[in-house]
């Protein structure tokens, strides 16, 4: 999974309004409890990768993500002693001691997996839609190096995953036993340390070792740029002002307390709406 | 002054006794094109080391004598600084590119050395425009072939206007095509910006005849500092696996050498030889006859087709017969890989079959992907490493510790295995191999009791082992026959000897067509 430009109003924000749009998401699945409001957070992650043309990397992303989060709620509900609606009495367990499992500790654990789910298609999006180069331009007069070391970390997985294919190749093609999985450890591990020192070799002769502070560079924001901002900062109030105002309320103990007024389903609505709207407009998506 | 300059430099890398490098002196002046000759080992990478400051700021070691950089002493400058008067590139596409798109990359030297905005957009666009890369410019490095991977290299390299140009075998990875656009890329920038060059290269044939000097090392020293023809004059004395193929082809009808098929050609043609032979039309290769010896392997309508992507092979069919050696030969992207992969059950067709009559031994283009054990005797079995030519006393030593040949020996006896397997498929096997090595690995694949098919990009190489050669393009066959049909009747996909005199595969046997031509005259 990596950034490739494509033709679509987030792609054509600028790194600006692309990392603002995915922290704001991301921070309004953090603030936010409440079943739905995670699940329309997740949704408007999902709508917005479709409409900016990511969808197979975010569908792969969500594979990979759900049985961490179908593992979440596992542990909760073992460990969680809390909640009063006993659904299943599993007795003495080694470990774990007595252990009841609860509807409550279940339900609390489902909505945190589902949090880990919405913040992992929120780093998808970003590292899909977001272009590292303008990222590393953003950042580097307020931290050059780690903005580099972002970029670069980013640059090097498709080459590491091209290595591992290409090693794991070199030893389907050996007769006999396969070597001890130590033996590939090591081998591995040598192997990404000589591309590390290719790398920092290249970065040395291109004068990244000598690199001076860069002049103040201010580039215009495009219509997309504004547009996602707006999104950005109207997606972070309305889950502050939700947490806040109790708009949509949520609580998992002692017993589930989760009123569905008219006010949660307007707001969820309300925030898909708002991710989605900058979408609308694809007036010079070309860049 | 001098954009290089080198005085008594002796250096030795960390942990190691002999000294890389041993009292060089050398100067290399604006607009010059030196490139550097030598074996695997001599000291190339190592100069053009110095000549980037990564020695001894990068790789540590002992360090004596003088280095300077466009007047910069690289004792006190480290390659960071360097970088403004010096631009360098290295063999892999790969590792050398930092950034996501080509203009980032371009913009990433540029902006190192805190230029503003504006200025570092007009030299990422004149950059651009002096390679032929503009229209890469919004392109993803993930997405570019190796060939334009290289080409965005050096633009990020020339993007900061630097006054030398170091470039350690900057073709070893790509194909003949790819190799040429490259160099004659180079040697524009060469004209052009003036900038001074200094480039080592295995296959001398191909940038000779741009240079203005050679600069051989032998064992870490200077062993000839010379024009081009002079070298080869000196190389065919002294050094004969350093001789150009068209060197030795005058060499052997009393000529002195020349550097390049145009100088060659001329040279022949002033002594009233070659004139008839200069318009023969390149043989038409027949397709290979089938079914003469019994088949070791068999490629039978092959296609492999991505999913989402493009097709590699079309309905590809090829048989090798039991102890046939074949090369196989076309550009980057041609099929050979995925061919050999299928070859060795890596990949299945998506249709038609592939058919193979024992075990397929298949010797990527890393040998170091293959090497995983402690001890070179814990790689292979004692039989396959003696097959190879590697001797018992090495079966202690570490395998990263061996060299460039020896490890492609070890890579091979771990896929030959004990029994040997009869049917073996080598990709790229010669990359980074200076022309000694070669021969060595094309006597060794010869003794091999086996079917092997090797695929290469090096004309001279194939030569030298295979009987026939398959041409791919496209993934289907462009051309199937004898090496000697084949390897003569093209530009690329030719012998030295054969662009100089067509129809003559090896230099012997262009001084035997000429002595016949001058016979029969």
């Amino acid at each position: 999974m990596s950034y490739r430009r494509r033709e679509s109003p987030l792609h054509a924000a600028g790194a600006l309004a692309g990392c603002a749009y995915c922290l704001a998401l991301a921070a309004a699945a953090l603030v936010l409890s409440s079943p739905l409001m995670l699940g329309a957070v997740a949704l408007a992650v999902l709508a917005a990768a479709a409409a900016a043309g990511v969808w197979p990397e975010l569908r792969r992303a969500a594979l990979w993500a759900v049985p961490f989060a179908l593992l979440i709620m596992l542990i909760n509900a073992l460990v969680v002693r809390d909640g009063l609606t006993v659904i299943v009495r599993l007795g003495q367990l080694p470990l774990l001691g007595y252990t009841d499992i609860t509807l409550e500790a279940t339900v609390y654990g489902a909505v945190l997996g589902l949090r880990a789910v919405t913040l992992i298609l929120c780093g998808a999006l970003y590292t899909t839609a977001v272009d590292p180069d303008q990222v590393l331009r953003l950042f580097r007069r307020v931290s050059f190096r780690s903005a580099l070391t972002a970029t670069i970390a980013t640059r090097m997985v498709p080459v590491l995953i091209r290595d591992s294919r290409r090693f794991a190749e070199a030893q389907r093609c050996r007769p006999g036993a396969p070597p001890s999985r130590l033996a590939l450890m090591r081998a591995a591990s040598a192997g990404v340390l000589d591309r590390a020192l290719d790398i920092a070799a290249a970065l040395e002769v291109r004068g990244y070792g000598a690199a001076r502070r860069p002049p103040r560079a201010r580039e215009p924001l495009s219509r997309h740029g504004l547009a996602f901002l707006g999104s950005a900062a109207t997606i972070l109030v309305l889950g502050i002002v939700t947490r806040v105002a109790e708009l949509a309320p949520f609580r998992a103990y002692p017993a589930l307390h989760a009123p569905l007024g008219a006010a949660t389903p307007i707001v969820a609505g309300a925030l898909v709406a708002c991710a989605l709207l900058p979408f609308v407009d694809r007036r010079g998506v070309q860049g | 002054m001098s954009v290089l300059a080198l005085e008594r430099v002796t250096y030795t890398y960390p942990g190691r006794e002999r000294p890389a490098l041993r009292e060089v002196s050398l100067e290399v002046e604006p607009g010059e094109l030196v490139v550097v000759a030598g074996a695997s080992g001599s000291g190339k990478s190592t100069l053009l080391g110095v000549a980037s400051g990564l020695i001894p700021h990068f790789h540590g070691g002992r360090f004596e004598g003088r280095a300077a950089v466009a007047g910069m002493d690289t004792r006190e400058r480290g390659p960071g600084e360097l970088a403004a008067a010096v631009g360098t590139l290295f063999q892999d596409p790969e590792t050398q590119v930092v950034m996501g798109t080509v203009r980032a990359e371009l913009a990433f030297p540029v902006e190192n050395r805190g230029y503003p905005p504006t200025a570092t957009a007009r030299a990422v666009e004149e950059a651009a425009l002096a390679l032929g890369i503009a229209q890469l410019l919004d392109r993803p490095t993930s997405e570019l072939s190796g060939g334009e991977l290289q080409r965005v290299a050096l633009g990020a390299a020339l993007a900061g206007r630097p006054s030398l140009l170091v470039l350690d075998e900057p073709t070893s990875q790509l194909d003949p095509v790819a190799g040429d656009e490259l160099l004659g890329v180079l040697r524009r920038c060469n004209d052009d910006l003036d900038v001074a060059v200094v480039l080592s290269e295995h296959r001398l044939e191909r940038c000779l005849a741009a240079a203005d000097r050679v600069l051989t090392l032998v064992d870490g020293t200077v062993a000839c500092d010379a024009p081009p023809a002079e070298f080869l004059a000196w190389a065919i004395a002294n050094a004969p696996e350093m001789a150009t193929p068209g060197a030795r082809l005058l060499h052997g009808v009393g000529l002195p050498p020349a550097a390049g098929v145009r100088a060659a050609r001329r040279a022949l043609r002033s002594e009233g030889l070659g004139r008839d032979l200069v318009d023969v039309s390149p043989p038409i290769p027949r397709m290979a006859r089938r079914g003469r010896r019994a088949e070791a392997l068999a490629f039978d309508r092959v296609w492999h087709e991505l999913a989402d992507g493009p097709v590699i092979l079309r309905g590809l069919t090829v048989a090798v017969a039991a102890g046939e050696r074949v090369a196989l030969m076309g550009r980057n992207g041609a099929g050979k890989s995925t061919l050999l992969r299928h070859a060795a059950g890596l990949m299945k067709p998506t249709r038609g079959s592939v058919r193979a009559s024992g075990r397929v031994g298949l010797l990527l283009q890393n040998p170091n992907d293959y090497l995983v054990h402690e001890t070179v005797g814990g790689e292979a079995p004692p039989a396959a490493l003696l097959k190879v030519g590697l001797e018992p006393g090495l079966a202690e030593r570490h395998p990263r510790d061996l060299s460039v040949g020896e490890k492609q020996r070890l890579a091979l006896a771990i896929v030959l295995g004990d029994p040997p397997a009869p049917i073996v498929c080598l990709d790229e096997p010669t990359r980074g191999m200076d022309r000694g090595l070669k021969e060595k690995l094309a006597v060794l694949i010869a003794g091999l009791d086996a079917a092997v098919v090797v695929a290469t990009h090096d004309p001279e190489f194939a030569a030298a082992f295979a009987h026939r050669v398959i041409l791919l393009g496209g993934g289907r066959v462009l051309a199937d026959g004898p090496v000697d049909e084949v390897l003569t009747g093209g530009r690329y996909f030719a012998t030295e000897t054969a662009r100089i005199v067509p129809g003559a595969l090896l230099p012997e046997q262009g001084v035997a067509m000429l002595a016949q031509e001058a016979a029969l005259r």
